[in-house]
């Protein structure tokens, strides 16, 4: 077992920054997710933490050990590949053997080593079969049963996920989350997929143009996004922005948005009459069909039914919202609605830079 | 014109090809079953009647035609090996890294087919008698190599390119060194293609006539002894026919089995 330690980690190709300066640290046993949109850098993070990518500057540390310069065979790693990369002229049971063997393990502990992670995997029936005889989630269990037997002080898994189906990665999901209480290894996982990210991560590092956004837990990164960025990236629909205008008196604060005065339980650092944008997630809005002084008079768009909630497009002003809903909610569309938001959940941001408010 | 039409155009024209590659093939496998007598017969027909062998053993017993039989293998494997040894790397490293000069590299390799071996004739006897290479079977087998290389670095780069990188990246982070993730994974699974660029190179080697005659005397390959044997020794219509053949055939039947791998020379398959 083993942290981890980024210092000041720099990669570039060409004239693009891939990884810009990152400095992170991840504790021992830790599950920790990097997550942003394609091309923000997460791979190439990973991929220097495996020693597969040299660093154009800064250190990485595994343990106490500067492993910034040491090949990947040295480091105690194992990795899970997007694309897999199970050997496909070896079998199952080669596969998974394979790091072992390397490694000079004797033939007797390999077998019981490889049955035993085939068996975690529920692959057990698999091991004579070659690559080419399973399906895409098969294969996804061999790669990580080849990367779990080797008792890995690092795990790393680039978008493991990826190229399954939506019930099979559902299910995955699941099990990787059990599986990393089980090996507790330290896991660092990338992936562009947010729930993923919330579901698996005990902590979340968000990131954007080679640089960490936000690194906090699933709840913080979901609750307190620390900009807007993060606010529109994280959740299913992502939060609500309006433009908005923050004022102060005697009583305490509140924001205007479009004629309704929505008072604030904290005072923001922001002077009065500043401009805001008010972020606020779309299941922490309530609709009602008659108007209030703290109401924001809104168009209904559309109304979709998706099971267990209903989600609602409304118009406001300029903006479109997102608005989820009981599923017993009814609305015309064009219909008018006056939207209520929990002013405790509202998260306050500075206009110009999206910065997000201390409150 | 009605898609019935264009198919039967295309079916005459595919018959038309056929017919002008195959008939001379059918022919002189026809002749070099007949018996001498036969051969020299006249009229008659084109079917063997009786079949018989007495043409090839008459062929196969000439002075020299085992001998040269055995050269040409030599030459050939020792070609195979060069080639091989050569070509893959360089397909390897034009597969796997981006360096400066990687396009002017891959152009050169083409330009090398810009210099007829005619015009090379000369001064390649030259050199060869001033380091000792010839007449013997390695000298043959460099030139070889020299015509073989270009085809054995395009299909050996194809080959690589087929064979995901991250593999191998998967065998450095289980414990291999580079070389060792190269020698596991990477080879293994490219061993059917390089096994298609050493069997191109074998019918290359084989039906190399020109290099293999000027520059030997007394070691000759087959290609070399036959022309020879045609061209300043008059050799009979019999003999012509069933060299012809005997020269043939492993062309033919390697043809066939590396056709799959060259349809998908340029990672593309074309079904």
């Amino acid at each position: 077992m083993a942290s981890i330690r980024m210092e000041r980690l720099r990669k570039v190709f060409g004239k693009v920054v891939a990884v810009a300066d990152v400095s992170l640290e991840i504790a021992d046993g830790e599950f920790m997710v990097l997550l942003g949109p394609s091309g923000c850098g997460k791979t190439t993070m990973l991929r220097c933490l495996a020693g597969l990518e040299r660093p154009d500057g800064g250190r990485v540390f595994i343990g106490d050990r500067d492993v910034t310069d040491a090949p990947p065979a040295t480091r105690g790693i194992a990795m899970v590949f997007q694309s897999y990369a199970v050997f496909p002229h070896m079998t199952v049971r080669d596969n998974i053997a394979f790091g072992l063997r390397m490694r000079g393990v004797p033939p007797d502990k390999v077998r019981r080593r490889v049955e035993d992670g085939a068996a975690l995997l529920q692959i057990d029936q698999l091991l004579d079969r070659y690559p080419a005889q399973l399906s895409g989630g098969q294969r996804q269990r061999v790669a990580v049963a080849r990367a779990i037997v080797m008792q890995p002080e690092v795990l790393l898994m680039d978008e493991p996920l990826s190229n399954l189906d939506a019930l099979l990665r559902l299910q995955m999901r699941a099990e990787l989350k059990r599986l990393h209480e089980e090996v507790r290894s330290t896991t660092v996982y990338v992936t562009h997929d947010q729930v993923e990210a919330l579901s698996l991560g005990q902590r979340i590092a968000v990131i954007r143009g080679g640089q960490v956004v936000q690194c906090d837990t699933p709840g913080r990164v979901y609750d307190a996004p620390a900009n807007r960025f993060v606010g529109g990236f994280i959740g299913s629909p992502p939060m609500n922005f309006l433009d908005a205008t923050l004022r102060r008196d005697g009583a305490g604060a509140a924001v205007e948005v479009g004629g309704a005065r929505i008072p604030l339980p904290r005072a923001p650092q922001a002077a009065d009459g500043g401009e805001v944008v008010v972020g606020i997630r779309p299941e922490h809005i309530a609709v009602q069909p008659a108007p209030s002084p703290d109401g924001v008079r809104a168009r209904v768009v559309v109304l979709e039914p998706l099971g267990p909630q209903a989600l609602l497009t409304v118009r406001a002003g300029a903006e479109t919202l997102k608005v989820t809903t009981p599923v017993e909610f009814h609305a015309e569309p064009g219909a008018e609605v006056w939207l209520r938001f929990d002013a405790a959940r509202i998260r306050l941001m500075d206009a110009r830079t999206g910065d997000a408010l201390a409150g | 014109m009605s898609a019935a039409a264009r198919r039967a155009l295309l079916a005459l024209a595919v018959t038309g090809v056929g017919a002008w590659v195959l008939a001379p093939i059918v022919l002189i496998a026809l002749a070099s079953f007949t018996t001498r007598s036969q051969l020299y017969a006249w009229p008659r027909g084109v079917i063997p009647n009786p079949w018989s062998v007495e043409t090839l053993r008459f062929f196969l017993q000439a002075q020299g035609v085992l001998q040269a039989t055995w050269h040409s293998l030599v030459v050939a494997g020792l070609t195979i090996a060069l080639a091989i040894l050569i070509g893959a790397p360089a397909g390897y490293a034009l597969s796997r890294f981006r360096f400066a000069g990687r396009e002017a590299f891959r152009l050169a390799i083409l330009g090398t087919k810009m210099f007829p071996a005619t015009i090379l004739a000369v001064p390649l006897a030259v050199s060869f008698i001033h380091w000792g290479l010839y007449d013997t079977l390695l000298g043959v087998a460099f030139v070889h190599t020299a015509l073989a290389l270009p085809f054995a670095i395009i299909i050996t780069t194809s080959v690589f390119v087929g064979v995901p990188f991250e593999l191998e990246e998967a065998a450095m982070t289980l414990g291999c060194g580079r070389l060792q993730a190269f020698l596991r994974v990477a080879l293994p699974i490219a061993l059917p293609g390089l096994a298609a660029a050493a069997i191109f190179t074998f019918v290359l080697s084989w039906n190399e006539v020109f290099a293999a005659t000027i520059l030997t005397l007394r070691t000759r390959t087959l290609p070399a002894l036959v022309m020879n044997a045609v061209g300043s020794a008059g050799a009979p219509a019999d003999f012509r026919f069933a060299a012809g053949f005997f020269m043939i055939v492993p062309a033919l039947i390697i043809i066939m089995v590396i056709r799959r791998y060259l349809l998908t020379l340029w990672g593309v398959t074309v079904r």
